[in-house]
């Protein structure tokens, strides 16, 4: 090998490296602009009314989104109390049969059902709960939105407790502790940090969905906190203010997008550090 | 004893009910297009004209919009995609640069569609809208290529986290042996890393594309919704996501609502498809 050859792979090999790195830089460009947008534009429409007022009257400057923010913590609150228990026991039924043919084919299930389009999740709600009880209500929001965390928790939870060592469990059952118990006051506690990092970061990606709640919860202009009446939700303001030709909303859309991201951020920073100070150790 | 059997059933019943909810979404959605599966026929398929007034309803220039966003943006992705992979998985795998560059993309990933779409809107938009003026095509600033370039950033993250993990799974022996040979890291790269991980990419590439395909509110702001097809990358257009979410809470009639929901079903069978497609390859990489 002479020397020119060695000396051209190796600078092939250095310009690649740059050409790597210049390319990763590329795709920070568009974060960095989107980041730089929230924080000029959103900060300045933040006050303290902006979170306790409601919106203002057509024409009118000024105005809050109490009840968006209220909306949205209602549907999460719907959507966690139908998808946390569900999820948790067949994230338990996954890990504790995973040779069984029954939890292949539940697997496959929770696959399609996280890759399936959140609008086509928005059609499932409404022909299940809106079109028969003939009224756009938070909880068929929340159950599109349940529908979405699903499978996320539940492959968390099970992938927690694949992790536990399995001494752990034949120690409390040759003790004569009952399965039931073993799994609930053993196991589950064990793996806890992770199984709530979970739903927190499951929360935080469901936060944000607006296409299944356009024809849910549909929004509403009103403070209401009625399960079967429309309710307001935060990206769903974001949408109708953005789309609307005033400035004014558009503020109140910014100000909305810096809360909503920086909720969802904030959720995903406790996820990580829940997960990583409490970690399992044996 | 009856608390263990009540637990037991209990896991059984719940997990079951996993399986019922995913057949009771295709029946829901097959049972709710029935009346547009009649009525329309196999023209849904290829009948450029949709015009809920005059009860015509053809599907073709949201299924074209679909694939041309979903495709272009999918182009664009994948060089992005593995870039990240690569730098991640192979030349920093620790330290300030890849905690830097980890951080980004989980915010990337984390930022939701809505607001996508309403950044898009107020800053890509006008740009693209100069751009269009100084290459003299109509000015819309919204439209195919507008839609496309927002996706990608959207389904970046997903496809090279995907690909990262494929990468870090390289066995490290085959990487030393070429080391000792003399190889550099570009050759590593080129000659074991991307051949050894080629269909562990392709399922990640295939899942965003998944992703890309059903994307909503990001599209919905950014194509121009024009229910035509789209004759230049400039253009408007519309995707068949994008259709439901401006159209489905303001059908009137029957038909229109059922012609929605069949192309809801469709949007569910294609992404239904590619993820156990992708979920496969990806299964069979990690054994």
């Amino acid at each position: 090998m002479t020397d020119y050859q060695f000396n051209k792979r190796i600078l092939l090999d250095k310009i690649f490296k740059y050409l790597l790195i210049l390319m990763a830089t590329i795709i920070l460009i568009p974060l960095f602009l989107i980041l730089y947008f929230l924080f000029s534009k959103g900060i300045q429409a933040l006050n303290w009314n902006f979170f306790y007022k409601m919106p203002a009257a057509m024409g009118d400057l000024g105005g809050g989104i109490a009840n968006a923010i209220v909306g949205t913590i209602i549907l999460i609150l719907t959507a966690s109390i139908i998808a946390i228990p569900i999820g948790i026991l067949v994230g338990i039924f996954l890990a504790e049969y995973k040779d069984l043919k029954l939890s292949y084919w539940v697997k496959i299930s929770c696959e399609i059902l996280q890759g399936t389009p959140s609008i086509v999740i928005g059609i499932v709600a409404w022909s299940w709960i809106v079109k028969p009880m003939g009224i756009f209500s938070a909880f068929s929001g929340g159950i599109a939105l349940a529908l979405m965390m699903l499978p996320i928790i539940i492959r968390s939870v099970e992938e927690t407790i694949k992790l536990i060592p399995l001494n752990l469990k034949e120690a409390s059952l040759s003790l004569g502790v009952p399965y039931y118990k073993t799994i609930l006051k053993v196991i589950l506690p064990t793996g806890l940090s992770s199984i709530i990092s979970g739903i927190l970061l499951s929360i935080s990606r469901i936060a944000g969905e607006t296409a299944p709640l356009i024809f849910t919860a549909s929004g509403n202009p009103f403070m209401s906190t009625n399960l079967f009446r429309p309710i307001e939700s935060m990206p769903l303001l974001i949408f109708r203010y953005a789309s609307s030709p005033f400035p004014n909303l558009h503020n109140i859309a910014w100000g909305a997008s810096f809360s909503l991201v920086m909720f969802i951020l904030i959720l995903n920073l406790i996820s990580k550090g829940v997960s990583k100070k409490w970690k399992i150790k044996y | 004893m009856f608390n263990d059997k009540l637990f037991k059933y209990s896991l059984f019943f719940f997990s079951i009910l996993m399986l019922l909810i995913l057949a009771i979404i295709f029946f829901t959605l097959l049972d709710g297009s029935m009346l547009a599966i009649k009525n329309n026929g196999f023209s849904f398929l290829y009948s450029s004209i949709w015009n809920p007034v005059m009860d015509e309803y053809g599907a073709l220039p949201f299924l074209s919009g679909t694939l041309i966003t979903s495709f272009l943006s999918l182009i664009i992705c994948i060089p992005f995609a593995l870039v990240v992979a690569i730098l991640l998985g192979e030349y920093y795998k620790k330290g300030i640069f890849s905690t830097a560059l980890n951080t980004a993309i989980e915010l990337l990933a984390g930022i939701p569609s809505i607001i996508y779409g309403f950044w898009g809107l107020f800053f890509f938009v006008p740009i693209m809208r100069q751009i269009q003026m100084r290459v003299n095509v109509p000015p819309f600033g919204v439209g195919i290529i507008t839609a496309s370039i927002i996706l990608t950033i959207m389904i970046i993250p997903y496809a090279a986290s995907i690909a990262r993990e494929i990468i870090n799974m390289v066995p490290s022996d085959l990487k030393e042996a070429a080391y000792s040979l003399g190889a550099t890291r570009l050759e590593i790269v080129k000659n074991i890393i991307l051949p050894h991980s080629f269909s562990g990419i392709f399922a990640g590439i295939l899942l965003a594309l998944g992703r890309a395909l059903g994307e909503t509110m990001a599209v919905t702001m950014v194509i121009g919704n024009a229910n035509i097809i789209p004759k230049s990358f400039f253009s408007p257009g519309n995707t068949m996501a994008s259709l439901i979410a401006n159209e489905f809470a303001e059908a009137a009639q029957n038909i229109h609502l059922s012609s929605l929901v069949q192309i809801g079903l469709l949007l569910f069978l294609v992404t239904a498809i590619i993820n156990i497609i992708g979920q496969k390859v990806l299964q069979k990489f990690k054994y």
